[in-house]
């Protein structure tokens, strides 16, 4: 796991897109900051302590959402499209070693996005503006959680095709679908909403952003990634009876 | 060592391989022939572990590919149809991540990167990207991960497609240079490489093997109708119109100062001869024209008139074996 791991993350940061993506990562976060810290500033009154990390987490989590689908869209189909992935099954690994050392090199690259951000509420230090511990904790492990979610989904779609741009085009297709599913409350009756808001990744994403943790909300995210890379592990299965492509 | 048993492997209605058997003895080098879609890359893959047998059982090196896994692959190096690689990796970094997926030892790493480079002659380009290298260097990266960890197996899936033949000739020293030390299974569909490495060839055909044998031998057993080249001090119209009144000889052609002459059997080559120096004339040359193994080949897997039974040579009636010829000419001469 741990070779496919190094590997992974050895073949990211050799590729020109490893650097875009992280670049506009930083650059969009850094001025959706500054903007959001205007804002706070010029209306004043606000919570800067949690209102300020509220808007700034909610337009993170967009980034997450634009830039993680690209992220893993190689993992599988650029292996897959080099006929590099049946070289892997003839080694002694596991499939669940694959996908794990995979998964974890796209966790390891956000996880690195991420520490980018924590320049932020250090800006805000030495001005002796407000930084409160616990709403920056919660925030994080959300965007965390989430992102971890978002990667699980596109390391299964990424399994599935030998084309990157399927890739990252259906993973965008199936996250605006868990976006999208709660947006016309009044289109569906109470039951379906329920089931529809519990599935619903973005609304899990709210309580962490106002700063709270709520253990259901973790447990659903980690679960969501659990079922995307056991899918995944089928996936990668199915050579057994339809062959290697 | 490589067994393979009863080896039976469908894809929902398909069956790719239909009931194979062969062995490859420690330290042999066995051509795996076949037409493309005859189910070699298949049984290939199988033998890799890259999937399990739907029927049937492979064993690599004594270990079961499905029930003893992972010892199958320590113990397998594989070369997948077009030579994959991570073109963003250098060739050192390619083969160091093999080196650890392959679990070597950690400390075995850096000696057995040093002797796969070696030995595929990849020193001079192994901090290049493998992206970077020409194709015949990134078959050799490919070879080079095979032989990683020095293991006994060596399974070679069209290691020479799409090179020139200088190229091809370099990849066929190599696997000749690994006889005798490793167990390969070399697959081809293109007939000279494999006379040149293999001691023995196995041929597929529609997921089955209909002919298995030395090269030679196999060249020599099918060939019942053979030609012979004959030059004598006669005219050579004469010479023609003599050779063919001769009862055995099914065609006879004039090839400039010679006559090529189609004998269905070893009586009709002594009647030739008789006919030409009753004459009083005499033979400057008379050369036996043994079929290649392309023609072998074609006849098994092409035509198959002529071969119909063709038996194994210990004589034994293994499935598979008995079906060239059968089903009559199918049109897939072309396929070699």
């Amino acid at each position: 796991m741990i070779a496919v791991l190094r590997k992974e993350l050895a073949s990211w940061f050799a590729s020109p897109l490893a650097w875009v993506v992280m670049a506009l990562f930083l650059a969009l976060s850094g001025f959706y900051f500054y903007t959001n810290l205007s804002f706070f500033l010029l209306n004043g009154g606000f919570d800067l302590t949690r209102g300020l990390w509220q808007y700034q987490f909610v337009d993170l989590l967009q980034r997450n959402f634009f830039l993680l689908p690209l992220v893993t869209m190689r993992l599988f189909a650029e292996e897959r499209r080099h006929g590099t992935l049946e070289l892997l099954w003839t080694y002694p690994l596991r499939d669940a070693q694959i996908v794990l050392g995979k998964y974890l090199a796209a966790l390891v690259v956000f996880a690195l996005m991420l520490a980018g951000t924590a320049i932020h509420p250090l800006l805000l230090l030495p001005a002796g503006a407000p930084v409160a511990a616990g709403p920056l904790v919660a925030g994080y492990l959300g965007l965390f959680l989430v992102g971890a979610a978002f990667l699980a989904c596109g390391t299964f779609v990424s399994s599935l095709t030998d084309s990157q741009v399927l890739a990252a085009a259906a993973t965008y297709t199936l996250l605006v679908l868990f976006w999208a599913l709660t947006w016309n409350e009044f289109a569906v009756g109470a039951p379906v909403l329920w089931i529809l808001s519990g599935l619903s990744l973005f609304d899990r994403f709210y309580t962490f952003a106002r700063g709270g943790i709520d253990t259901r909300d973790v447990v659903f995210l980690l679960l969501f990634a659990a079922v995307f890379l056991a899918w995944t592990l089928l996936a990668l299965g199915a050579r057994r009876w339809r062959g290697v492509r | 060592m490589i067994e393979v048993s009863h080896l039976v492997k469908t894809f929902g209605d398909l069956a790719a391989v239909d009931d194979v058997s062969f062995r490859v003895g420690p330290g042999e080098c066995v051509g795996f022939l076949g037409p493309n879609g005859a189910g070699k890359t298949t049984t290939m893959r199988t033998i890799a572990g890259i999937f399990p047998p739907t029927s049937g059982t492979v064993t690599v090196a004594g270990h079961d590919v499905v029930r003893d896994a992972d010892a199958a692959r320590r113990a397998l190096g594989y070369f997948p149809e077009h030579a994959p690689f991570y073109p963003e990796l250098t060739v050192e970094e390619y083969l160091a991540f093999v080196a650890r997926a392959k679990r070597l030892p950690r400390k075995a790493r850096p000696d057995a990167v040093a002797r796969a480079l070696a030995a595929c002659d990849l020193g001079a380009v192994r901090r290049r990207l493998v992206g970077t290298l020409s194709k015949g260097f990134r078959q050799r990266v490919g070879l080079a991960q095979a032989l990683l960890g020095d293991p006994e197996v060596l399974v070679l899936d069209e290691p020479t497609a799409g090179l020139d033949p200088a190229q091809k000739r370099e990849i066929a020293d190599l696997v000749l240079s690994l006889r005798g030390r490793r167990t390969v299974l070399f697959s081809s569909h293109v007939l000279p490489e494999v006379a040149q490495v293999a001691q023995r060839v196995v041929i597929v055909d529609r997921g089955r093997v209909v002919a298995e044998d030395e090269a030679g031998a196999l060249a020599a057993r099918l060939g019942g109708s053979s030609a012979l080249r004959l030059r004598a001090d006669a005219p050579v119209g004469a010479l023609r119109d003599a050779v063919a009144a001769v009862p055995g000889v099914s065609d006879v052609a004039v090839e400039g100062d010679r006559v090529r002459v189609e004998i269905a059997g070893e009586e009709a080559r002594a009647a030739v001869s008789r006919a030409v120096t009753s004459r009083g004339w005499t033979i400057l040359e008379l050369a036996g024209e043994a079929p290649t193994l392309e023609e072998v080949f074609l006849r098994l897997v092409g035509g198959g008139r002529e071969t119909a039974g063709a038996p194994s040579r210990d004589g034994d009636a293994r499935p598979g074996r008995d079906r060239a010829g059968a089903d009559g000419p199918r049109g897939r001469g072309g396929v070699a």
